[in-house]
């Protein structure tokens, strides 16, 4: 028997392979890379008890549609609220399903959210560069030759085990969460703006602009002010930190930032607040809310014991089912009486 | 000694600044710190950064106490820098034939030099890697001759060619990946700064001093296929 394996059918521009990231290597300017929502890939990796950064699916709002070959093929879904399918019958958005071969899971941008991950019962066989599989597609590092994935590409499944005997909804409430209040913890160089200034940063709103990428996230409203000038010597930028170039309107840096940058950096969003931030579709408006370094990194931690266990699932039939997946399975159901 | 300014980038970074400002001094003291909290890294530490003026430092917060990295970074960077015995001295081949140095008639109309007075300026300093940044394998670096200091260009060049010599603004730089620039492309080196099919794929560390040995457009086509099949064409010597 052939290995199973995942074949995409199509996929919408920003389908990309992701590990937890390329870590150790920012000294050489390499960019980490890694998931824009590293909550939303643990979680998908975690409901099939993989680790949490083991490598999976980035799909975008340009979707995806991808089906099994050669055996069957357990994946876990779980991101923004997106709109999947499994030949045609909605699934939720966060779910633990079989792909039988010949099955075509589609995956299509829904109300709310910009990113899915497609996590694998097994592990996808993908060949690391720099000790990670993850793609930056602007320096062609990682993943499928360094590229986004594209109709006609094969993962193989290797070490596979079995996934469920029929579809989960995935529990985990973490994945809700309103994009109003992001925190970040002020800094580095918040010095570089008067009181009132970091005051309007914070009270925002901002509104995220469709020019973002996986590189970083731009913001639009009222142009911020520098008190000392915008230009600074290049130091090192951590992923979420939002910088304050001169025409004032900040832009967060993401996954696929660059090493180091040298605008004025205003604040940096907490860690387990980037995939909020991260899952807003253009137009949203967010705002920003400061905290302590203690909140902060009490946040972190309560999301790392949230992931610690697998994520619980439970049968879609015992499901509280949304109004979406009901009106679909109605139209279902209609289908097959109208066939009886 | 002056304390480094401690600045939080998030909680799982922490920045040390010792300056603002492009200074041999300030890099040393970078780097001493680097050196320091590398060859005893605390349980937590996740990687570090070295830029001209500050050393970012990664960490896990749930295994690494922010106050602790703190107290260990304040220590560190008290005792007097003891010299850097890793850093080495490097030569790499340079080709300043204008086929490849696409720029090169350009920073001598800038200067008013010849072109080969850009090479020689050029090729007789000794330079030191600041930083890498900006791209994979992009260096920047310190000690460029002041009769080269030209602005950026108001508008970037496209991509420049892979291991290029860049200059731009006071400062030097090895691009080692194609990329559009503000820079002005005054070389190209054989050698590559990235290179992944050998045992240390980053050859030349941050600290690390460069010279840059003039060879002809034949020389450098030679060594440049070498080079491509992974034999490694810079000289190193201990510093």
């Amino acid at each position: 028997m052939s290995a199973a394996s995942l074949s995409i059918l199509s996929a919408g521009p920003g389908a990309t392979i992701q590990d937890g990231g390329r870590h150790g290597y920012l000294r050489y300017g390499i960019t980490a890379a890694g998931p824009m929502d590293p909550l939303a890939h643990a979680t998908a990796n975690r409901a099939l008890d993989n680790e949490a950064g083991a490598t999976a699916i980035e799909i975008s709002l340009g979707g995806i549609e991808l089906t099994a070959e050669g055996g069957p093929v357990g994946v876990a879904l779980a991101g923004g609220d997106m709109r999947l399918s499994l030949d045609g019958a909605p699934l939720p958005p966060a779910v633990a399903v079989t792909l039988e071969p010949g099955a075509a899971l589609r995956v299509r941008a829904g109300r709310s959210g910009a990113w899915t991950y497609l996590a694998v019962a097994g592990r996808l066989d993908v060949a690391p560069m720099l000790g990670s599989t993850a793609t930056h597609t602007r320096s062609g590092f990682g993943g499928l030759e360094g590229r986004a994935l594209r109709p006609g590409d094969r993962l193989r499944v290797a070490d596979p085990r079995p996934g469920p005997a029929e579809p989960h909804a995935l529990l985990a409430p973490w994945l809700d969460r309103p994009p109003e209040r992001i925190r970040v913890v002020l800094g580095p160089q918040d010095d570089f703006f008067a009181e009132d200034q970091v005051a309007a940063f914070l009270s925002g709103p901002w509104t995220v602009t469709p020019r973002g990428d996986r590189m970083a996230c731009f913001l639009d409203g009222t142009p911020l002010r520098h008190a000392r000038g915008y230009n600074i010597v290049s130091d090192g930028i951590a992923m979420g930190a939002i910088q304050v170039p001169g025409e004032g309107r900040p832009i967060v840096l993401m996954a696929d930032r660059q090493s180091t940058g040298g605008y004025p950096k205003i604040a940096t969003v907490i860690g387990p607040d980037l995939g909020r931030l991260a899952q807003a579709q253009a137009g949203t408006r967010i705002g920003f809310r400061a905290v302590t370094l203690a909140q902060a990194v009490a946040a972190r931690r309560a999301e790392a014991e949230a992931l610690r266990p697998a994520v619980a699932r439970e049968p879609l039939r015992r499901t509280e089912f949304t109004a979406e997946f009901l009106l679909g399975r109605n139209l279902i159901g209609g289908v097959v009486d109208a066939g009886a | 000694m002056a304390a480094p300014r401690l600045r939080d980038a998030g909680e799982a970074a922490l920045v040390a600044e010792f300056g603002d400002t492009v200074d041999p001094a300030i890099s040393d003291r970078v780097l001493a710190l680097d050196d320091a909290l590398r060859a005893a890294a605390p349980e937590g530490l996740r990687e570090t950064v070295p830029t001209y003026r500050s050393l970012m430092i990664h960490y896990d917060p749930l295994v690494l106490d922010r106050e602790a990295l703190a107290g260990r970074v304040r220590d560190l960077a008290a005792r007097p820098a003891a010299g850097r015995p890793g850093a080495a001295r490097w030569t790499l081949p340079c080709c300043y034939d204008p086929v490849l140095a696409e720029d090169i008639g350009a920073v001598a109309q800038a200067t008013g030099l010849a072109p080969a007075q850009v090479a020689a300026l050029h090729a007789g300093a000794e330079y030191r890697v600041y930083m890498y940044g900006f791209a994979p394998g992009f260096a920047y670096l310190g000690g460029l001759p002041e009769a080269l200091a030209v602005s950026r260009r108001a508008t970037p060049r496209p991509p420049h060619p892979p291991n290029a010599l860049l200059i731009g603004g006071g400062l030097a730089a090895v691009g080692t990946f194609p990329m559009p620039t503000g820079w002005y492309v005054v070389g190209r080196t054989p050698e590559r700064l990235y290179a992944p099919g050998r045992d240390a794929p980053f050859p030349v560390a941050v600290g690390d001093t460069l010279r840059f040995a003039a060879v002809d457009a034949a020389t450098f086509a030679d060594l440049d296929r070498r080079a491509a099949a992974g034999e490694a064409v810079a000289t190193r010597e201990a510093a």
